[in-house]
């Protein structure tokens, strides 16, 4: 790791390292990627109990104005005009070209929105908001803040004790409270497919709310390397890999984050293109893919079809622990893209045989009450 | 059980039956890797020079190479493994074996790290 000297790092890099975590580079910040317990220890516990994550790395920002919703539309083909107070909603920042240059969570609020995007475009999506809407809305980002998840089963247990503000959240919604003596703001959303949390805090206090939270008993540290699992049994995508500047919302299957407002008027960059594939269908799409045998297949995974003939790629690939076996993500033509169909997947020279799956692997257990 | 010997890239060789080696990662290289989920070993009779790629052993995260110490034949392979990959972890160096090789050049063993000199060499990598 040559670059060690230009690694940033989170309000939590003490925590981690007095836990025994394995750091790694990630987006320019040292990271967490395991803990002593290792990846398929913490991923079943997410699933069996409840997580705690360190996403101080991602970048959170506040649009304020009156116009910040109405503006932020002209960027991401999402519905932001219809959110009420406190509704978080998942979109795309997309280009010119219908091509997703970051995706997001925007959440309402009384003075604007509150932003959260990847840790890798931090930077380039802040500034792209900055020049296309800063004089219609002011972006104030909020690199004082820290971000955490915690996610499982157990979480909102954990929150209802330490957290009297939280009870009855609605899923996909933000509450301004406190966590013990912390003061935070907790979204009820996350990215494994679990009920869970992603609270904010300012970074002064993160250590001290992070080992609140780890002193529950039902709580343990996870790091990127469950995450990464987890989102990918949950069929959620990561940026750079399963969704990027060559890839439309369509393509990717976020269709159901465009609403029907939006996909009628357009009015975001690139919309043509979406408005087009919504129409005739994409010509490939994100798919969810089951090895037949016991062997992963890897990003970067070539897929065949029965004749050989490369069809597609895999762009998320791995072990699901819950699923106890080898699942992935890529892009297949259309025509191969229903659930069922045989494909092949070239691992090692070797063309193992797959199944194209519906996702997610691991069903979504998000909170509907 | 028999000396074990290294190599710089984590695997480790023993005597099984006078020409025929064990060969497997060590107690090192499993913690490196982490879990272990699948391994793909070698096909019995498939010749391996001194350091060729001989298996590919795969964590939740990764896949990494596993190299030959020796050159040879191979000539047995841990079924074990395809059912229970944690093996790997759990036991390393004795029931989490990978593959058997028959080498007719014995000198080669000798020229791998002793435990001590391969216990120093991890030191090393800090």
């Amino acid at each position: 790791m040559s670059d060690d000297e230009n690694l940033k790092f989170t309000p939590l890099d003490a925590l981690h390292r007095s836990l025994g975590a394995k750091m790694v580079p990630f987006a320019g910040y040292a990271m967490p990627v395991q803990y002593p317990a290792g990846i398929l220890n913490e991923h079943l516990h997410t699933r069996a109990a409840a997580g705690l994550f360190d996403v101080s790395h991602m970048g959170q920002a506040l649009l304020l104005g009156p116009d910040a919703a109405v503006a932020l539309e002209t960027l991401v083909p999402g519905d932001l005009q219809v959110l009420k107070e406190g509704a978080t909603r998942y979109t795309q920042l997309t280009d010119d070209n219908g091509g997703i240059l970051d995706d997001l969570m925007a959440t309402k609020r009384n003075d604007g929105l509150y932003l959260v995007v990847n840790a890798a475009c931090k930077d380039a999506d802040f500034a792209r908001i900055e020049a296309k809407i800063g004089s219609r809305a002011k972006l104030q980002r909020l690199d004082d803040r820290a971000l955490l998840a915690l996610q499982g089963p157990k979480a909102a247990e954990v929150m209802a004790r330490l957290a009297p503000d939280s009870v009855g959240q609605k899923f996909m919604t933000l509450r301004a409270g406190k966590i013990g003596a912390f003061d935070c703001w907790f979204t009820r959303s996350g990215y494994t497919g679990e009920d869970g949390y992603e609270i904010s805090v300012p970074a002064s206090q993160a250590e001290g709310l992070a080992k609140l939270l780890l002193d529950q008993p039902e709580v343990k540290p996870i790091g990127l390397g469950a995450r990464d699992s987890l989102r990918l049994e949950a069929g959620l995508c990561l940026y750079g890999h399963d969704i990027d500047t060559t890839t439309s919302p369509i393509e990717a299957d976020l269709v159901w984050s465009i609403s029907k407002r939006r996909r009628a008027e357009g009015g975001f960059p690139g919309a043509a293109r979406v408005q087009k594939e919504l129409a005739d269908g994409p010509s490939r799409k994100r798919v969810g893919i089951l090895p037949e045998g016991r062997a992963p297949a890897r990003e970067g995974t070539e897929i065949v079809d029965a004749a050989g003939n490369k069809i597609g790629i895999v762009t998320s690939g791995g072990f699901g622990p819950t699923v106890n076996g080898p699942i992935a993500m890529g892009y297949v033509p259309a025509s191969f893209a229903q659930a069922g169909t045989p494909v092949g997947l070239v691992v090692r020279g070797k063309t193992l045989p797959a199944k194209i799956a519906g996702m997610p692997f691991a069903p979504h257990r998000y909170f509907r009450g | 059980m028999a000396e074990l010997r290294f190599t710089k890239d984590h695997e480790w060789i023993r005597v099984a039956d006078g020409d025929v080696y064990e060969i497997g990662i060590s107690d090192y290289a499993q913690s490196q890797l982490g879990d272990v989920v699948f391994v793909d070993l070698p096909e019995i009779g498939k010749q391996i020079a001194k350091g060729g790629q001989a298996a590919v052993v795969e964590s939740v995260k990764a896949a990494s190479d596993v190299y030959s110490p020796v050159g040879g034949t191979v000539v047995g392979i841990n079924d074990a493994l395809s059912a229970d990959p944690g093996l790997i972890n759990r036991e390393p160096t004795t029931g989490g074996w990978f593959f058997k090789l028959k080498t007719g050049d014995t000198a080669q063993f000798a020229e791998l790290m002793d435990e001590a000199a391969y216990a120093d060499y991890v030191k090393g990598l800090g």
